[in-house]
């Protein structure tokens, strides 16, 4: 039988590795998965490279994981907020490698990782010095960067409900990285807020199947500054 | 002769008028965001939000906010019925491929080929942030610059060559400012309209750059 139901958040993180490359979902309060990030700094996996499109904000969740000093290397998209002061910090001093990475190349490099795509073609960043070094081509009158897949070792991601099997469905704008970052990892943990039985999720609805993901965990629904809502809907 | 720069919703409401009927757009974070509250009554334009929204609709009230449904500058939004939310791939893939009819930029700089350059300042000790700008540049089949045609030093940002790191390259079809709208072409500047008061030969100095009719 598959039950991918783990009691509890330690139950689904274990075994995380040192040096692991975990992705995070979540674009600014929709979808990030702050207790599973909780999760991680508790389970104590260390030398990370996160993949997330910010660098943290204030001095909770991503941001705290970052201040145990436990992550090498950071790739994202928008590391510089108003309160992303905790990386600021590692990044001046020089404790932090980042990879700079334009937004929907990171979630093409991540899809590419899970679609088993070598490296592709875009033409994002043709020009600019975030394609410094890379191969180009000109394809059709139209100049290209080389991207490689971005492969992750785990991804954490929020999701809204999920059955035994690990299908998801997400809620409104919070599904963003989600089902990209679920396809890209070997091993993904989901939280949701529900948890149906088998059938009870509409198959024309299933966002993400359960093929890509590892273990789902139940969630209390409580509207956070990190996620969640005001008002349901 | 004097002349009246356009306020930020006189530029908007330039910008909305060029918005067709139908059309999917994507409105960048800050000043181009007030496109949405001028477009034109009686057509429907449907917004997109890189962060995996078709169809978004003006802030909630306050008691509304839902942290699940923001916008890309991360401010919370509704969805209008008939709207739709997606992953990021399919969401950027709606740039890359060309589905988006239009976006509309801020920039720092832009060249009369159509370079913009609106991610980067170049200072060494800023911390490098890119989010969605370089797919937004060369996504759409159109992307406009919404801009103020001077720095606060009076230095024009219609120039021959960009000085601030790339976004992208030929990308910038139209720069809509606040004295003038010019078109970006492979040839150099091509003027469309200029606020009253403004000749072409003044517009000309302001900028620098020669001017086609």
């Amino acid at each position: 039988m598959i039950d991918k139901i783990a009691a509890s958040i330690g139950e689904a993180l274990a075994g995380i590795a040192d040096g692991s490359t975990v992705m995070i979902g979540g674009f600014g309060t929709a979808g990030i998965p702050g207790e599973l990030i909780d999760g991680l700094i508790e389970q104590g996996a260390r030398d990370l490279t996160i993949v997330n499109n910010n660098a943290g904000n204030a001095d909770y969740g991503l941001a705290a994981l970052l201040k145990t000093g436990r992550v090498r290397k950071i790739i994202c998209s928008f590391p510089r907020q108003a309160d992303s002061h905790v990386f600021d910090e590692l990044y001046r001093s020089g404790r932090i490698e980042l990879e700079l990475i334009p937004q929907g190349n990171l979630a093409e490099r991540i899809r590419a990782a899970g679609a088993g795509i070598g490296a592709f073609f875009t033409p994002t960043g043709y020009g600019t010095d975030l394609a410094k070094g890379k191969e180009t081509r000109e394809i059709g009158g139209k100049n290209y960067v080389l991207e490689h897949p971005i492969h992750g070792d785990v991804a954490l991601i929020k999701a809204e409900r999920g059955d035994r099997w690990g299908n998801l469905t997400f809620r409104k704008a919070a599904r963003n990285f989600g089902p990209v970052m679920a396809m890209g990892a070997k091993k993904t943990v989901a939280t949701v807020h529900e948890i149906v039985p088998l059938g009870a999720l509409d198959p024309e609805a299933i966002v993400t199947p359960g093929i890509f993901v590892s273990k789902i965990v139940k969630i209390a629904r409580v509207a956070t500054q990190a996620g969640g809502f005001k008002q349901a809907a | 002769m004097a002349y009246q720069r356009r306020s930020k919703d006189e530029l908007a409401r330039r910008v909305a008028r060029d918005i067709h009927d139908g059309a999917y757009v994507n409105l960048g974070i800050g000043m181009p965001t007030l496109v949405a509250n001028h477009l034109p009554a009686g057509i429907e334009v449907i917004l997109h939000s890189e962060n995996g929204i078709l169809g978004m609709g003006p802030a909630p009230s306050a008691d509304r906010e839902d942290f699940d449904l923001i916008n890309a500058g991360k401010q919370p939004v509704t969805l209008l019925p008939g709207g739709a939310y997606f992953h990021h791939a399919d969401s950027f893939a709606m740039m890359r491929g060309g589905h988006l009819d239009i976006c509309v930029l801020g920039a720092f700089q832009v060249s009369a080929t159509g370079d913009l350059a609106n991610w980067h300042t170049g200072e060494k000790d800023a911390i490098p942030a890119v989010g969605g700008a370089m797919d937004l540049a060369i996504g759409a089949k159109q992307t406009w610059v919404m801009m103020d045609l001077l720095t606060k030093k009076g230095e024009s940002k219609v120039v021959a060559q960009c000085s601030y790191p790339l976004t992208g390259i030929g990308c910038v079809k139209r720069i809509y400012s606040d004295v003038a709208t010019l078109a970006c072409t492979p040839q150099g500047l091509e003027l469309i309209d200029l606020v009253e008061g403004l000749s072409p030969a003044q517009l000309q100095e302001l900028v620098g750059l020669p001017i086609a009719a």
